[in-house]
């Protein structure tokens, strides 16, 4: 589904990410891990389109598409999500209509009918049960004046109302009280099928104990460094990142 | 630049010939006349060096060979016409008024509660000239403002509505304003007499029906009574090339509650003098108004609240979207007087610029020389977030519908305000309109 080759970003001049590989296939969950700094967030926002993060080489094939010549909105209406370790805050604009915009761009990109208001709140107000939130949440304004919870927790809901074939959630577990924490690794679960695939950015191993991954990958001065089973999950809550640095330092 | 003011003459000579007309003004009106024409060929048209006018060019206006009005034949508008230039369900009391000059034939004044007139000013000075007389340019300042000068020096005709006290009236009324003949100056002018404890809504609704050069120069007196409560709302849609001034004065007495709501879009430059002044304790006033402006258009708010009296609270939140090479003036002038303790006044004013070529000038002005009172003020100017945009685009919307919404996402805390319908589905589509059309951002909560 997504093939990163020698994929190289950098953010003001600067390479963040360097030379990294990875391949995500249909059905598959992904755990990248990494301290600060290690490049995790700048793989997110490049892989999503973001103008600030330069590509400075390799590529990246998503879907058999060259992903990196598609714009941020192609890349959405062709099923790739980004859940922002920052979601923004957008004033004047009630979650619903943002929502229903997401919906209809992107229906009309697959050659699907608009929905209309009532179709479009029917739908949201499904999902709004499965990460808990109240319905006065649509009516508000995009994540202004919510908590940090609420914020990851509309993440989530987006998720789970554009139904993407790619989900990469961004230190979406960040923060999070363990009841948001649970909330978000259903949401998760519940995207979880043969035909999606999932990269869940992440600092912590937490919310692996909720989500299962089928890999987990070290990222560790913009490269991934190691990748293995869950059981490196653990390993890295055991033991901290600092090993992760000897054991680079000793092959380099 | 006081003797001979610039560009008065014509309009002198307009004055004389109306002095000379078959016009059988009451003597009090005519002398009122005689004094705001002086005041006006004194004064002449503003230009930059007055401090009211410092971003401001009246040059091409006052350089412009306008004939009055009455002296030019109005088209002939078909109902249709007049109905789709309407905000309001023909339901909705309404007096029309074309180039300035009452149209009888398209007003409708039925369903108005006994002892309300809504009526032309004309009629007005003969079925009510106590009350006319009493209000008419005792409010407006037309000794220091040149537009009220030269409103007042040729009052004719024009809208007249009063409602007595303890009325309340559900259906808005609808004052509809046509420009339609080029190179004319139309010269509407309103009164508004609210008696104590009424409720009512009011609505003016200038709508350009030529894309011609004309100068429209609106005076609107409205007095709210003891207790009443009146929502005031300006919706202008002038043609491209029209010239439009407005003067706006309100004159709060004791507990009552006065709301304007202003939506700007049209004319090339448009210029509102706002004034709501407190007469008595107790008074509440919001004042909110949007402007999208694009090309070379220019808009100008200036907006005096005068705190004359204790125990008041003023609102104002004035927002402006700015494209193209568009520019933006906002005065906004709050006077607390020493007298006026326990004042809670504020006042926003934000542009949202949307292009590298508009300019905006924004003056906070607060006077205030009680000491218990609470005032406070914020301007803010900014292009849209790079940030918001991505997300809006890692969302599926592409560059221009993101900047859509986030436009219209801007604008809100303004419409949100509106209540009324259609004047809130009016605003929505007109927006919509005006910012182009957006999937998803109408009919959601």
């Amino acid at each position: 589904m997504l093939s990163i080759r020698d994929l190289s970003v950098g953010v003001e001049g600067k390479t963040i990410v360097r030379h990294l590989n990875l391949e995500v296939r249909a059905g598959e969950v992904h755990a990248v891990m990494g301290p600060n700094g290690s490049g995790k967030s700048t793989l997110a926002q490049a892989l999503a389109g973001h103008p600030a993060y330069a590509v400075t080489g390799g590529e990246v094939t998503y879907l058999g598409r060259d992903l990196l010549a598609m714009s941020p909105e192609d890349r959405a209406r062709a099923g790739l999500f980004l859940a922002f370790q920052y979601p923004i805050e957008i004033p004047g604009v009630s979650n619903a209509a943002f929502l229903k915009a997401a919906i209809n761009e992107q229906r009309a990109a697959r050659g699907l009918d608009e929905l209309d208001a009532m179709d479009v709140l029917e739908r949201l107000e499904q999902k709004l049960q499965l990460v808990e939130m109240d319905k006065s949440f649509l009516s508000r304004p995009v994540n202004e004046g919510f908590s940090g919870g609420e914020k990851k927790r509309n993440e989530i809901l987006q998720m789970a109302v554009l139904e993407p074939t790619l989900a990469i959630l961004d230190e979406t577990d960040s923060g999070l009280d363990i009841d948001a924490l649970k909330i978000v690794a259903q949401g998760v679960n519940r995207l979880r099928r043969p035909d999606n695939a999932i990269i869940l950015v992440t600092h912590y191993q937490r919310i692996l104990q909720y989500v299962e991954p089928d890999h987990v990958h070290v990222l560790f001065d913009g490269r991934i460094v190691k990748s293995a089973g869950k059981e490196l999950a653990l390993e890295l809550e055991r033991r901290g990142y600092d090993w992760i640095r000897d054991e680079v330092g000793a092959v380099a | 630049m006081t003797s001979i003011g610039a560009g008065t003459d014509r309009y002198l000579a307009e004055f004389e010939s109306l002095e000379r007309g078959a016009d059988r003004a009451p003597a009090w009106l005519a002398a009122l006349r005689r004094e705001a024409m002086a005041r006006f060929a004194e004064r002449g048209f503003p230009t930059t060096r007055d401090e009211d006018w410092r971003y401001t060019n009246l040059g091409p206006l006052a350089a412009t060979p306008f004939r009055a009005a009455g002296a030019v034949a109005s088209l002939n508008l078909s109902s249709e016409t007049v109905d789709r230039a309407a905000i309001g369900p023909s339901a909705w009391p309404r007096l029309v008024f074309v180039d300035g000059r009452y149209a009888p034939e398209h007003s409708s004044r039925q369903r108005l509660p006994g002892g309300a007139c809504l009526s032309s000013l004309a009629e007005a000075m003969t079925t009510d000239p106590e009350l006319v007389q009493r209000h008419l340019a005792r409010h407006a300042h037309w000794d220091a403002d040149v537009f009220a000068a030269l409103s007042t020096a040729f009052v004719q005709d024009g809208a007249f509505l009063h409602i007595p006290a303890e009325t309340a009236i559900t259906a808005p009324i609808e004052l509809l304003l046509l420009t339609t003949v080029p190179g004319a100056l139309a010269q509407p002018r309103i009164l508004v007499v609210a008696g104590p404890h009424s409720r009512f809504t009011v609505v003016e609704r200038y709508v350009g029906l030529t894309d011609d050069t004309c100068f429209v120069n609106a005076v609107t007196e409205m007095v709210v009574g003891p207790g009443a409560s009146v929502d005031h709302y300006v919706l202008q849609e002038q043609g491209a090339s029209t010239f439009h001034m407005a003067t706006i004065h309100a004159a709060l007495e004791r507990d009552s509650a006065f709301s304007t709501c202003e939506a700007t879009f049209g004319a090339r430059l448009a210029r509102t003098t706002l004034t709501v002044r407190f007469g008595g304790e107790g008074g509440r006033g919001s004042l909110a108004g949007l402007y999208v402006t694009s090309g070379r258009q220019h808009v100008d708010h200036h907006v005096t609240v005068d705190h004359a009296v204790p125990r008041c609270s003023s609102r104002q939140l004035y927002k402006g979207v700015l494209d193209g090479s568009a520019r933006a003036v906002f005065n906004g002038r709050v006077i607390v007087r020493p007298d006026a303790q326990k004042t809670d006044a504020s006042q926003t004013n934000k542009h949202l610029l949307l292009s590298d070529g508009v300019e905006v000038d924004s003056k906070p002005q607060l006077e205030i020389f009680a000491d218990d009172v609470k005032c406070t003020h914020g301007a803010a100017e900014g292009q849209l977030a790079p940030e918001a945009i991505f997300y809006l685009r890692s969302r599926g919307l592409d560059d221009t519908a993101a900047r859509r919404l986030l436009t219209l996402g801007f604008v809100r805390e303004v419409v949100d305000r509106i209540t009324v319908e259609p004047i809130r589905s009016y605003l929505d589509r007109t927006l919509e309109a005006r910012l182009g059309t957006e999937r998803g951002s109408k009919e959601m909560p």
